[in-house]
C-alpha cells in the first residue's frame, strides 16, 4: 500500500498509512518499536527466519485475532495472540518452537497502544519460552480494521508418541475441564460495558502447554485435546462426540463455573457452557487415569474437575444431566451471540 | 433465580412432584403463557417429571414469535434506508420477513440495524448521531412497555427529533381471550407470568378467569415457582375452583406497579393488533397516542384512532408456528421441526426467539 501525499518526516503519536507501505517510515516503526521490543532474529532481519533441524515430527498451526476491545481484564490481543496460538500447539502435544507475528494495523492507531501490545506479546512469548522470529506490518485506512487485527502462526515439536485425536477416544473415558469455565467471555462483555455492571473476573486467558507437559510427562494415556475456545465446552464436545462417532454424557452439576460467571450468564440469558474461555481445555483419557490427571491440572487450576464420561458408539450426541436426573442435549449454540471474543 | 438447583432445591423439587401427583385424580391441560416459563420448563425437563395425566402447552408469551411479518418488513425497509438506523432487540435481526430475508442480511448489504440491550440505551444512540433518524423497533409484552413508555416520553420532553418508534407492543389478556375463545381450545387452567403481573397487577385476569371458569395462577421462572403454580393450579381445578392466585415467590404485589401502569397509560392507547398465529385481536396492542404520536416511525396511521391491520404475510405451507402459538400443535408435531427448520433455519419465529417454544424444543430435548 502506497500515498501519493508527501509523508511527513517524523512519526506522529499515532499510525499512519506510510508505516506499513514498505518506504522510510515503516523501517522507522520497525526499528524503533518492534524490533528493539520483539528482538532481531540472529541472522539479522530477511525476508524469511531460519530454523534449526529438528528429529522428531512437527507441529504448525495459525489463528488471527479480532478482538474489541484491544485490551480488556487479564490480558490483550497481543497476549491473545501469543497464547492462543501456543495453546493450539499444545492441543497436539506440541512445545512451541517459533512464531510468527502478522501486524495490521489501522491508521490512528495510537503509537503507544501499539508499544503496549508489543511489550505483552514479547512477555507471553518469553513465558512460553518462545520467540516471534518472523513477522509483517500492514496498514489500512482509518475505519477498515478496530485498531488492529493480528495474526500468529507456530512451530511446535511433538515430545510424545500418543495418536491424541479423536479417533483415540474410547467408550468409558472420562472427560476432564482443566478448570472453571467462561471468564474470558465474560471479560470480554464486562470490558465492552455489554453488562450494565462491571464484572471484577478478569479473562482466564493462560498458556496451556504446560499443564499437557505435565500430563504428558506423567505417562498418562491422553485420547483427546480440546482448547474450549470460542463456542466453549458446548462446541468442543459437539464437534469431538460427533468426529469421533461416541456419545457423550456431562453431568450438568459438575461442570465448574464461577459464581460470578453464572450470576452474568443468568441475567443475559447466555449458556455459561457455551461462553468462550482462552486458558482451559478438556481431556479425554481412560478412566482409571482421571483421578491422576485431576491432580497434576489443580496444582496449576484448582477448579479442575471431572465433568462425565464418553458413552458408547451412537450418533455421537452430548447430553447434559441436571440435578434433576433430567437429561437434554448440549445445544452448541450458532456461535454469533458473542462475536469478536478473539 | 439461577438455572441450576442445589440439593436443597433438588429435595424440594421432589416434594412438590409428591403433592402434585397425590392432588391429581383426572388429566388436566395447563398452558404456561410466557416463553420464559416455556424454556424454564424444558431446562429443568418439568414436563418429563410431572404425571403423564398433566398436560403443560406452550403458550404466545413471545413477543419476538408473535409480531406480524408486516412489521418486520417495516423494520427492514426502515434500515435499508439512507440516514436511518435502525435500533431493536438482538432476537428481532433473525426473525424473517415476508420475502424470507431478515435483519441480520439487510445488515450484511449496508442496512444500518444496532442491537440494543434496553430501550433508553436508544437515548444516548440518538443524541450521539444526530445525523442520522434513529428507529427504535419496539416489541415486547406489558413488561417492556413501561421502558419503552420512558424513552418516548425523555425523547418528546427533550424535543429529540430525530429518534422515532415503530411500536408492536402487545398485552397479555386478550391474548388469552383469544386463545380460550377458539373452538378446539384445550386449556383448563393458566400458568401467567410474573413478571407481568409485576407490572400490570392481577385485576386484568380476573373477568377472564370469571367468564371462562379458568384458574390462573401467576408463577415466576424458578423450577420451584412454576412446581408450585402447578400445584396450585392443579389443587383448584381438582375442587372445581377458578381463581386468580398469586403464587411468584418474588412478590408480585397484587396491585402492580402503579408508577409503571401510569406511564404505559401516559404514553399509549389500546389499539387493535395483528398477531403471528392468532389473527387480529381486539384492543391487544399499544399504540402510541397524542402527543407521543408524533415520535411514529410509521407516521399517524399508525395511532391509537387506527383499527386496520395489515394482514398476515403468507408464512411456509410446512410451518405449523401459528398452531404453535396457539397452544394446538407441539413444535414436535410440525413435519418441518428438526428437518427444513432449526435455530439456524428458521422457518417461523417461534424458532428463531430465545422464547419461541421450537427454539426451547429444538434446544433442550435429546
Amino acid at each position: 500500500m502506497t500515498s501519493g501525499c508527501p509523508l511527513p518526516t517524523e512519526p506522529s503519536g499515532t499510525i499512519q498509512l506510510g508505516h506499513g507501505g514498505g518506504g522510510r517510515l515503516c523501517r522507522q516503526l520497525l526499528e524503533t518499536l518492534i524490533l528493539p521490543i520483539l528482538g532481531t532474529p540472529a541472522g539479522g532481519a530477511q525476508d524469511a527466519a531460519l530454523l534449526p533441524a529438528q528429529a522428531g515430527p512437527l507441529a504448525f498451526t495459525t489463528d488471527s485475532y479480532v478482538v474489541r476491545p484491544l485490551e480488556f481484564p487479564g490480558g490483550d490481543i497481543g497476549s491473545l495472540a501469543v497464547y492462543g496460538t501456543v495453546n493450539d500447539l499444545a492441543m497436539v502435544g506440541a512445545q512451541p518452537l517459533a512464531l510468527s507475528l502478522g501486524l495490521i494495523l489501522e491508521e490512528g492507531l495510537p503509537l503507544a497502544t501499539l508499544e503496549r501490545v508489543l511489550r505483552s506479546v514479547r512477555a507471553a512469548a518469553e513465558r512460553c519460552g518462545v520467540a516471534v522470529v518472523t513477522g509483517d506490518t500492514k496498514v489500512v485506512e482509518r475505519g477498515k480494521a478496530d485498531g488492529m487485527f493480528l495474526n500468529t502462526a507456530g512451530i511446535g515439536r511433538l515430545a510424545h508418541n500418543l495418536a491424541i485425536g479423536p479417533a483415540a477416544i474410547r467408550p468409558g473415558d472420562a472427560l476432564l475441564v482443566s478448570g472453571d469455565l467462561g471468564r474470558h467471555g465474560v471479560a470480554i462483555l464486562a470490558a465492552r460495558h455489554e453488562l450494565g455492571f462491571s464484572s471484577p473476573l478478569p479473562s482466564d486467558l493462560a498458556p496451556l502447554h504446560e499443564d499437557v507437559q505435565a500430563l504428558l510427562a506423567a505417562g498418562l494415556d491422553l485420547h483427546g485435546l480440546r482448547d474450549l475456545t470460542r463456542g466453549g465446552l458446548a462446541a468442543a464436545l459437539d464437534e469431538l462426540a460427533a468426529a469421533a462417532g461416541l456419545d457423550m454424557l456431562v453431568l450438568e452439576e459438575a461442570v465448574p463455573v464461577a459464581a460470578a460467571v453464572r450470576g452474568a450468564c443468568d441475567l443475559l440469558g447466555l449458556e455459561p457452557l457455551a461462553m468462550a474461555n482462552e486458558g482451559r481445555f478438556l481431556v479425554t483419557l481412560p478412566d482409571s487415569q482421571a483421578e491422576a490427571a485431576l491432580a497434576l491440572l489443580r496444582r496449576l487450576q484448582p477448579t479442575a474437575k471431572r465433568i462425565g464420561q464418553v458413552e458408547g458408539p451412537g450418533r455421537g450426541q452430548v447430553r447434559l444431566e441436571n440435578a434433576l436426573g433430567v437429561r437434554r442435549r448440549l445445544d452448541p449454540g450458532r456461535g454469533e451471540q458473542l462475536p469478536r471474543i478473539c | 433465580m439461577s438455572q441450576r438447583l442445589d440439593p436443597p432445591q433438588v429435595a424440594q423439587v421432589q416434594a412438590l412432584l409428591a403433592s402434585i401427583r397425590a392432588r391429581l385424580t383426572r388429566p388436566w391441560t395447563l398452558m404456561e403463557v410466557c416463553g420464559g416459563q416455556t424454556h424454564a420448563i424444558l431446562r429443568h425437563g418439568l414436563d418429563q417429571l410431572l404425571p403423564p395425566e398433566l398436560e403443560l402447552i406452550h403458550g404466545p408469551g413471545c413477543p419476538v414469535c408473535v409480531t406480524d411479518a408486516a412489521v418486520i418488513d417495516r423494520a427492514q425497509a426502515l434500515a435499508a434506508t439512507p440516514g436511518v438506523l435502525l435500533c431493536t432487540y438482538g432476537d428481532m435481526l433473525r426473525v424473517p420477513g415476508s420475502s424470507g430475508i431478515d435483519l441480520l442480511t439487510v445488515r450484511s448489504g449496508g442496512g444500518r440495524v444496532r442491537i440494543v440491550y434496553a430501550p433508553l440505551d436508544v437515548l444516548a444512540i440518538a443524541r450521539a448521531h444526530p445525523e442520522l433518524t434513529v428507529v427504535f423497533l419496539a416489541v415486547g409484552f406489558e413488561t417492556t412497555a413501561p421502558a419503552t413508555a420512558l424513552l418516548a416520553h425523555r425523547a418528546w420532553s427533550e424535543g429529540l427529533t430525530n429518534l422515532k418508534l415503530l411500536v408492536s407492543l402487545v398485552r397479555v389478556p386478550p391474548a388469552l381471550e383469544a386463545i380460550l375463545a377458539e373452538p378446539e381450545a384445550r386449556v383448563q387452567g393458566f400458568l401467567a407470568a410474573g413478571h407481568v403481573a409485576a407490572v400490570m397487577g392481577l385485576a386484568e385476569y380476573e373477568p377472564i378467569a370469571q367468564r371462562h371458569r379458568v384458574p390462573i395462577v401467576v408463577t415466576g421462572f424458578g423450577a420451584l415457582e412454576l412446581l408450585e403454580g402447578v400445584l396450585r393450579c392443579v389443587s383448584q381445578l381438582e375442587q372445581g375452583e377458578h381463581r386468580v392466585e398469586n403464587a411468584y415467590l418474588q412478590g408480585a404485589p397484587d396491585s402492580g406497579n402503579g408508577a409503571a401502569q401510569a406511564l404505559i397509560e401516559r404514553v399509549f392507547a389500546p389499539c387493535d393488533r395483528l398477531w403471528r398465529g392468532l389473527g387480529v385481536l381486539r384492543l391487544s396492542g399499544l399504540c402510541l397516542r397524542a402527543p407521543y404520536v408524533a415520535l411514529a416511525a410509521d407516521g399517524p396511521h399508525q395511532s391509537a384512532a387506527s383499527t386496520e391491520a395489515t394482514p398476515l404475510a403468507p408464512e411456509e405451507p410446512v410451518c405449523l408456528s401459528g398452531r404453535v402459538l396457539q397452544g394446538l400443535a407441539r413444535p414436535t408435531d410440525c413435519p418441518s421441526f428438526g428437518t427444513h427448520c432449526s435455530p439456524d433455519r428458521p422457518l417461523g419465529a417461534p424458532m428463531v426467539s430465545s422464547e419461541g417454544a421450537c427454539a426451547a424444543y429444538h434446544r433442550y430435548r435429546p
